[in-house]
């Protein structure tokens, strides 16, 4: 199922939530929604459900005008933030409940909404607690009866609203995987919503990012992060020193701060250096070690410019040793925006 | 060891608790314990027979059927009206929300007799339907309809109040899980909506039927106090007390103090075995 | 890497979305609802349709009724059934008696609060569940029992009576009737309250130095204070209005211990239909302002939280 989002605009009372979004979404592609809260992510998504509808644009499923058509007839399976499992439900039954209030010949008959309910509940490996009732379950579980209950409409599209934000670290690792090979094994467009830069990197195709109700890239992964188109998503995406300066001849100067910057044209701009972008350099500006910390393989510096202000480096935990005292730094890669 | 307990910060001496709670109950046993005894012992002061026997009088049995009838029309009424609006006013977004809630309390702040007083000025002799229900002799002042209207006034927040914060509370994720996966909106009321609030529709349904079988000041404007007619439970107590018949005034009103106190026990057990009911809303 | 194959597949999909295609494939829209789909969950229209169709019938329509009733009136007929001598006597007793009420209630309503959310004593859920008492009861049954208790020789006036304390008959009677009515707002609007006032900001001010009573009164009670007035004014407005209790224990005495209600049904008995729908009118003012009060300390009250 491809999917088009164009020219979409929705307001809130006088908030504009989302501004001029166009997206389009291949088949079977995963995509993730990345941004801040209140950057639109939710609205978009549940836009694309048939849960909000557009003040202008259109939606379109496989070139079809589906703007004003209701969730149901768009078929698509919502996971939502919370779950929205059905507290007085069994698992079977809220698994269930898409194939249940179905009508006439539409309607699988008992022995066949079993099966598949049994089918979905291993699919996210659940068998056995079918009977359960969800305040009995994990937040994990919890999370996987949403899931399988979205995919039992064998919907067009699959649409989760930040499915692991209510999860501890170790259950989301885990279940971002799970998502991934659920992806993979029904081959369904999926979308979904995060805050987690991590999330949306490791597990989308491709992610599109957000800020105050507009789409700032949309690429892949290593696009996002290699090559930001704005400067929100080089500062929103990895980590980043920000520095604000001159480009003049090809340099950027901040301050102390010298980076080059080809191609940039003359005039104000921001500059971004990744933290293990900056290297040793006896040519480079300087800066004074203040501390080194040593994470797992990587060693994070925290240094200080003759200005006062701090910078952050990331080397590989060998070459701490070589930071200490007075050093002089230059970038690998430094991403300059115009002002 | 006998040494002296240290007193938690925020616990208050014993001293002050003991006299806390003893003013505490000298003032309820003032205000609310006594005149309840009194009913009870008023009502058996010359044994229980007499007091039977005015229950079993056909002008109170008269009484008791109307006040069972109008609270089985208010009350349903009332959810009715109580369903519709907390699914509007919860479920959705529109501007003027707020003065809605506002106007649906408003019952709560008019005088019962200002109540009765507008449904005669609209239904009465003189009210602006008067003559036209006359040529089609139709009487609802005077009689049991204007009972029934007046009764839906004074109770007509008590579900809606009780709902509306309770649908709220809940959301709206269930519902759209329900829609998007293809229920209608009939089948997602009551097979998500409905068992959420049910405990809290019921708490409403009873402190609106505790009014409105003891609504008195509206009832009364509106009533015209005929005889095993248009006497309500607590119209017939006062023609009884007014006639100096305390016995079997008080025989009544001990029959209404029973449905009081089984009210509150059934709202206390409501409110230990569902938590989320109580919200402080049903004044 | 995922990403390599992810671009692999966008970029070998059979439908290559370009700038040309787009346009050119570019659907009719779909066909604008005639009201615009505010929201995902049906039925909007018809609920609120019914719920104002139910709130003009029942409220708005008869209320308004009231106000055209009285403009029938000029401005000096107005002034003369409103505002007459004995009208205003009815007016003062029934404001004065409902606040002297709403003050003992905010005395008591605070001890009977505190012991309820504090305390353990034997028989506190038959005293909690009691508290709702006037919620429960018919006004009627509970005038007629606060008459016969505070009449001169009922087992609370006899003990009255060499005091010089006239209970019932009398204003006093009238106060003691509309603190039974209003009890349970002032200890319902304060219990969430009280209860959700966290231990922490006692002991801290405790940890600070501050004695039992300096936090009672610097730290407890004027966190309470909206919940207080809130529920203040909803047992004055509750009283200002009430009938029922009242008229058993009131005596009823033009000028004396006539409350404003009754002198609506007296007017309404002479067929003084504009003169009631003016008192009523007055009346209806002063809910109107009690409410915007109450939703004014309400909302300032928010700020807080």
């Amino acid at each position: 199922m491809t999917i088009s989002i164009r020219s979409v605009e929705k307001k809130f009372g006088r908030y504009p939530a989302l501004n001029q979004v166009d997206l389009e979404i291949a088949d079977g592609e995963l995509v993730a929604l990345l941004g801040p809260s209140g950057s639109g992510k939710t609205t978009l998504l549940r836009t694309i459900a048939g849960l909000e509808f557009p003040d202008e644009g259109q939606v379109l499923f496989e070139n079809e005008d589906v703007t004003f058509a209701s969730a149901a007839a768009r078929r698509v399976g919502f996971v939502f933030q919370q779950y929205a499992l059905f507290k007085h439900m069994t698992v079977a039954k809220n698994i269930a409940f898409g194939l249940d209030v179905r009508k006439g010949k539409d309607k699988p008959n008992k022995a066949e909404i079993a099966r598949r309910v049994d089918e979905l509940l291993k699919l996210v490996e659940l068998d056995g607690l079918g009977k359960r009732y969800p305040s009995q379950l994990s937040g994990g579980q919890r999370q996987r009866v949403a899931l399988s209950r979205a995919l039992a409409v064998q919907p067009s599209v699959l649409l989760l609203d930040e499915p692991f934000g209510a999860l501890d670290a170790t259950v989301r690792k885990s279940l971002r995987k799970e998502l991934r090979r659920v992806h993979d094994a029904t081959g369904v467009t999926t979308i979904f919503v995060t805050h987690d830069q991590e999330e949306a990197l490791e597990l989308a195709d491709r992610v599109a990012i957000l800020n105050a109700g507009r789409i700032e890239q949309i690429g892949t992964p290593d696009e996002v992060h290699d090559h930001p188109a704005t400067p929100f998503v080089c500062g929103f995406v990895g980590e980043a020193n920000r520095f604000e300066g001159v480009v003049s001849g090809q340099r950027f100067t901040a301050g102390p701060v010298v980076l080059a910057a080809p191609n940039a044209p003359d005039g104000e701009a921001v500059a971004f250096v990744r933290p293990h972008d900056l290297v040793l350099d006896a040519a480079g500006f300087p800066a004074r070690v203040e501390r080194v910390v040593i994470q797992g393989p990587l060693a994070n510096i925290d240094a200080s410019l003759p200005d006062g202000r701090r910078i952050d480096i990331s080397v590989a935990r060998d070459e701490a040793v070589q930071f200490t005292g007075e050093i002089r730094l230059s970038a690998r890669r430094t991403h300059v925006f115009g002002v | 060891m006998a040494a002296a307990r240290a007193r938690h910060p925020t616990e208050d001496p014993v001293w002050a608790k003991v006299l806390i709670i003893g003013l505490m109950l000298v003032f309820l046993g003032l205000v609310l314990i006594l005149p309840l005894v009194a009913v009870f012992a008023e009502a058996l002061r010359k044994g229980l027979q007499p007091a039977l026997e005015a229950i079993g009088a056909a002008d109170a049995l008269a009484a008791i059927k109307l006040s069972l009838i109008t609270a089985a029309i208010a009350v349903p009424f009332n959810a009715v009206f109580g369903l519709c609006a907390s699914w509007a006013i919860a479920k959705h977004h529109f501007p003027g929300k707020a003065l809605l809630i506002t106007l649906i309390d408003l019952p709560f702040s008019v005088s019962p007799v200002v109540a009765g007083l507008m449904y005669v000025m609209v239904f009465g002799l003189q009210g602006w339907f008067g003559e036209r229900l006359i040529d089609h002799d139709i009487k609802i002042i005077f009689a049991t309809p204007g009972i029934i209207l007046a009764t839906i006034f004074v109770t007509f927040p008590f579900i809606a109040r009780e709902l509306i914060p309770l649908m709220q509370e809940q959301g709206v994720s269930e519902e759209e899980a329900a829609v998007s996966m293809g229920a209608s909106g009939l089948y997602t009321f009551w097979r998500v909506t409905a068992p959420n609030v049910r405990w809290g529709l019921l708490y409403g349904v009873l402190l609106c039927n505790a009014r409105a079988m003891g609504e008195f000041g509206a009832v009364s404007v509106v009533s015209g106090h005929i005889r095993g007619l248009t006497n309500t439970m607590p119209l017939h107590v006062e023609i009884l007390y007014n006639e100096y018949d305390f016995v079997a005034a008080f025989a009544v009103a001990a029959l209404l103090c029973l449905l009081a106190i089984l009210t509150l026990v059934l709202k206390g057990v409501l409110e230990i075995a569902q938590p989320d009911v109580k919200r402080g809303g049903g004044h | 890497m995922a990403p390599f194959g992810a671009r692999r597949r966008i970029l070998d999909d059979d439908h290559p979305m370009t700038a040309e295609t787009i346009s050119m494939s570019r659907p009719p829209a779909a066909r604008r609802p005639l009201f615009r789909r505010r929201s995902a969950l049906p039925g909007f229209g018809l609920t609120l349709g019914v719920t104002l169709t139910i709130l003009s019938l029942i409220v708005l329509i008869p209320l308004s009724a009231i106000a055209i009733k009285a403009s029938s009136l000029s401005p000096a007929q107005f002034v003369a059934a409103a505002f007459s001598e004995r009208a205003i006597a009815a007016y003062r007793l029934s404001f004065g008696a409902a606040f002297v009420a709403a003050v003992i209630n905010g005395v008591f309503g605070v001890l009977t609060t505190w012991a309820l959310v504090r305390y353990d004593f034997p028989g506190k859920s038959v005293v909690n569940a009691l508290v709702d008492l006037p919620f429960a009861l018919p006004t009627a049954v509970a005038g007629i029992a606060l008459a016969t208790l505070y009449s001169p020789n009922g087992w609370v006036g006899q003990y009255l009576t060499p005091l010089g304390i006239k209970a019932a008959y009398n204003p006093v009677g009238v106060t003691i009737a509309l603190t039974f009515i209003g009890l349970p707002f002032v200890v319902r609007t304060l219990e969430p309250v009280m209860r959700d006032l966290s231990a922490d900001v006692e002991e801290a001010a405790a940890s600070l130095g501050a004695g039992r009573i300096d936090t009672i009164l610097r730290v407890i009670l004027p966190a309470l204070g909206p919940a207080w007035l809130t529920g203040f004014a909803l047992a004055f407005a509750r009283g200002v209005g009430e009938y029922g209790s009242v008229i058993f224990i009131a005596g009823n005495m033009p000028y004396k211990s006539e409350i404003a209600p009754l002198l609506i049904i007296i007017q309404l008995e002479q067929f003084e239909y504009a003169n009631a729908a003016a008192i009523a009118l007055v009346m209806l003012g002063v809910s109107f302002l009690m409410l915007l009060i109450i939703n004014a300390v309400q909302a300032w009250s928010r700020r807080f939280s």
